[in-house]
């Protein structure tokens, strides 16, 4: 990893002069406004910090908070024409970069400060390729020639460990996987060693094992060039992972301030110390009771040998080339009243797996709810099964139709099934609406009226509603914030405990996941590598896969932040398979108490 | 590619089939009578008969179109009733001066088009905004002849820069490009405008502002391709809406090409020419989607041929 060679220190006088002087960043005021129409609207006030060279600044907060504009500010990118700096200044290098003209402000950005997004999906440009975005870059801010730019982005794309450096130049964004896209960005960000880096939820949309990397690869590169690190999160895990300081915003303002230690273990402020009780914490799932071993009681759910593929046509005839193996081979059970999750990262096919068991992909093995095999029978009598099956969406933004009252929306199911008079359909949603903890009287507002944690409150009234002897859970909680999530997740399990309601629980969230769970299945390429209690699984993982992503999830504490994280050597293989070619079955072997774990090079202990 | 090509090909072929059944069944209901414009008024019934005989046109409708369908073919598309002269020279005599005209006016309304549109969505919400939305609407929405005609009287008759009329230099094609390229070009300016405000919102217009390019290179290097990709398809099926303003704007300039050919055989029920001449621009409007198909990939590396 010897890039500095290739990435001298640039000569900089203003920052030389201002080195000995202290802080590098210097936040004083600071206000946002935002044109609403109502007026305008302060959305960050009166924030001051310092940022000192080399050091991690961690700015925490939930939705909302003002965290993003403030980072959007300091690189003077605050979406136009709505939102401005209404007040304050923000001192860098000798200069104001709040009143700094358009011309000077495009020399320090990318130079000098630099910025990473969440979404490496969306945040490189499609149709130009990593090379000439990279290469851009570069010549923007140096008087290099075309090779010895080229050079430089080779060697930004090596010390963020992208492998075959030389090849990626050529390739576009959508040939790149979501975690080599972020060290794209990075490479980017990091190619002009810039002052200070701003790194904006950079690995909020990638999964938990790319997560770690990414991380990882942040700290390299600060201890290596010394980089000043402003990184914005939600997640509490990610700041006591990386923070030297941490500063805690809600609605626009400064909470507390404080270093990682401060905030952790003796927070001053009530809000820091609400934000860090709602983090769910691995290790600390609280105790669900004696769990049964499997196939005790009767299964509202289950799936033998599911299999899930898609074909890619090609060719003259358009025959049938490639196969995507999305799920293969997936047996599990759910009784009444219990909760299986299944976890695995991006592509593993745990949300194509219960998309089959609500009936939205065809499928072949067996599926049966409460007893009777979908696969056997015809429309109607599925219709009726169906009604046992009920799906809770991740985004509640985007699964509530804007266009509907909410009232409407959660009566809708009933009314598909024919179930009730108008009249009763409507005390029916009242009573739902109370359940979930709404007031009856919103049931004439639209979705846009409420919060996301409401929104989701209505998703979950709306699969209540025809009384589901099922309920799938997609990533139901991993965009809301915390504080939210914690109630949400509790009034998941009170519903269960009072209606017996079977949970099919599918996260990314390891912490979540356990909190939740009774059983835990871990997928991994369309197939269950480790299934057991989630005692079992989070006490005694025995798939080194199973490892990873409990070690990769970061820990809420700064005394337990790790050292090394163990790399993944190999990005994960596609699941996209020539035709003939199928992938290899794995075999489960029960290692006690129904724990099954895939036999073979991936089994420990 | 091949493969995909061949596949293509197969389709446009069905496709012109299914444009010529269609016209020569149109024809074929034509309640007006080609066999009494060849005769004129003072034929005798008995010619008149014996002309339809000869034309082929008293068989019934299947026999016709396949004869039609056999010659076709073979690259025959007969000959005119009224000129005598084979279908193909007419129209192959007359193709480059609308292809050119084609041409310009496919130039005109994108570069007018395009910066109206890319300069509208830059000054989104302003008043420059506002006035170039309301100039789209009214070439959209203005007949071709009354576009050409004010054309016609305020640069030719008033100003004198252009001729009124005729074919032969650049001077001469001015005026009908920009009369057929009106309508369109106002099109242009409003998708392009919408696709250019949805681009400038995409975070990797961010990305490139945050890397400190200046405001232009964002524009014509990141935006711009993408912004564009929608119209590309768009050019596609343009070529179908430009061959109706053509057959109006050579009437209007005395524009020598194809459209003032068909113009004067529907008038006098000339079917051969007004069939050459729809299979001719049914074949421009499958060759355009085509090329607009094989073009995308080359700016968008997403897209795949297959």
């Amino acid at each position: 990893m010897n890039v500095s060679a290739g990435m001298d220190v640039k000569a900089n006088p203003d920052v030389a002069a201002s080195a000995a002087a202290g802080p590098i960043l210097a936040v004083s005021n600071l206000a946002v406004s935002v044109r609403t129409d109502d007026g305008e609207r302060e959305v960050v006030s009166g924030l001051s910090f310092e940022l000192e060279r080399g050091e991690t600044l961690c700015i925490a907060g939930e939705s909302g908070s003002g965290k993003s504009m403030t980072s959007l500010s300091i690189m003077r990118l605050l979406p136009r024409p709505g939102a401005r700096i209404s007040a304050g200044a923000v001192h860098f290098g000798g200069k104001d970069l709040a009143t700094l003209d358009e011309r000077s402000m495009q020399a320090i950005r990318g130079n000098r400060i630099a910025m990473i997004f969440q979404e490496p999906m969306t945040s490189l440009n499609p149709v130009l390729s990593i090379g000439r975005q990279l290469i851009e870059a570069i010549e923007t801010h140096t008087d290099l020639s075309r090779r010895d730019a080229r050079q430089r982005a080779v060697e930004a794309l090596k010390a963020v460990r992208i492998p075959e450096a030389e090849a990626r130049l050529k390739q576009y964004p959508h040939e790149l996987s979501g975690g080599q896209r972020q060290r794209v960005m990075i490479a980017m960000a990091i190619a002009l060693a810039p002052d200070i880096l701003i790194a904006d939820e950079p690995t909020t949309a990638l999964d938990v094992t790319v997560q770690g990397e990414v991380l990882e690869l942040l700290r390299d590169l600060q201890r290596e060039h010394g980089t000043s690190i402003i990184l914005i999160t939600h997640d509490m895990g990610v700041v006591a992972e990386m923070a030297d300081r941490v500063i805690v915003m809600r609605n626009g303002r400064m909470v507390e301030e404080g270093t990682v230690e401060e905030i952790f273990h003796a927070p001053a402020q009530r809000y820091t110390r609400e934000l860090l009780a709602a983090v769910p914490k691995m290790g600390d799932g609280s105790a669900r009771g004696d769990v049964e071993p499997v196939g005790s009681i009767s299964a509202i759910a289950a799936v033998n040998d599911l299999h899930v593929r898609f074909d890619i046509t090609g060719g003259f005839l358009g025959r049938v080339t490639h196969r995507v193996h999305a799920v293969e081979g997936v047996s599990f059970n759910i009784p009444a009243s219990k909760t299986l999750a299944l976890v695995g990262e991006s592509g593993c096919g745990k949300s194509t797996t219960a998309k089959a068991i609500a009936g939205l992909v065809p499928f072949t093995g067996s599926i049966a709810v409460n007893g009777r095999d979908l696969a056997g029978l015809s429309g109607d009598a599925r219709k009726a099964v169906r009604r046992d099956v009920q799906m809770i969406f991740q985004d509640p933004y985007a699964s509530l139709d804007p266009r509907m009252r909410v009232g409407d929306l959660v009566a809708e199911p009933m009314l598909i099934h024919g179930i009730g008079s108008k009249a009763e359909r409507g005390e029916r949603v009242a009573a739902l609406f109370e359940r979930v903890g709404l007031e009856p009287g919103q049931m004439e507002l639209y979705p846009h009226e409420f919060s996301g944690g409401q929104r989701q409150r209505i998703c979950i009234a709306r699969a209540l509603a025809l009384r589901p002897k099922l309920i799938i859970a997609d990533e139901s909680v991993s965009a809301l914030d915390v504080s939210v999530q914690a109630k949400v997740l509790d009034l998941l399990k009170e519903l269960q405990e009072e209606f017996g309601i079977a949970y099919l629980f599918i996260s990314h969230d390891m912490a979540v996941v356990e909190n939740i769970s009774d059983r835990v299945a871990v997928m991994y390429l369309g197939q269950i590598v480790e299934t057991g209690t989630r005692d079992q699984i989070f006490g005694d993982p025995r798939h080194l896969y199973t490892r990873r992503l409990i070690e990769a999830v970061p820990v809420p504490d700064p005394a337990r932040r790790r050292g090394n994280f163990t790399r993944l050597v190999h990005e994960i293989p596609s699941v996209t398979r020539r035709v003939g070619d199928e992938p290899q079955k794995l075999r489960l072997e029960d290692v006690g108490d129904g724990h099954l774990v895939a036999a073979g090079t991936g089994m420990v202990g | 590619m091949i493969a995909y090509l061949g596949r293509r090909l197969v389709q446009s072929a069905m496709i012109l089939l299914g444009v010529s059944l269609i016209t020569f069944a149109l024809l074929y209901l034509l309640p007006a009578d080609p066999v009494r414009q060849i005769a004129g008024r003072s034929a005798t019934p008995a010619t008149v008969e014996n002309i339809r005989h000869q034309l082929g046109l008293d068989q019934p409708f299947i026999i016709q179109y396949w004869r039609y369908l056999t010659h076709l073919v073979q690259g025959d598309l007969g000959r005119s009733y009224i000129q005598r002269s084979q279908v193909t020279e007419l129209i192959l005599s007359r193709l480059p001066a609308t292809l050119l005209l084609m041409l310009g006016s496919i130039v005109c309304e994108l570069i007018i088009g395009l910066t109206m549109g890319i300069v509208a969505a830059v000054r989104r919400g302003s008043a420059t905004d506002q006035s170039l939305m309301v100039a789209s609407f009214v070439g959209v929405s203005a007949p071709q002849f009354v576009v050409g005609l004010l054309l016609l009287y305020i640069f030719a008759v008033r100003l004198s820069w252009f001729p009124i009329g005729g074919y032969g230099s650049f001077s001469h094609l001015v005026l009908p490009s920009l009369t057929v390229a009106v309508m369109s070009a106002g099109w242009y300016a409003r998708m392009m405008r919408s696709s250019m405000i949805d681009v400038l919102r995409q975070d990797y217009i961010r990305t490139a502002r945050a890397k400190g390019l200046a405001r232009a290179t964002v524009l014509v290097r990141h935006a711009l391709p993408n912004a564009i990709l929608p119209i590309i398809a768009m050019i596609g099926i343009d070529i179908g809406i430009l061959m109706g303003g053509i057959v109006v704007v050579e009437s209007v300039f005395g524009w020598p090409g194809i459209g003032q050919l068909v113009w004067q055989a529907i008038q006098r029920v000339d079917i051969p020419i007004i069939m050459g001449v729809t299979l001719v621009s049914a074949f421009a409007i499958v060759l355009g989607n085509l090329l607009a198909d094989i073009v995308a990939p080359f700016i968008d590396p997403r897209i795949k041929l297959r």
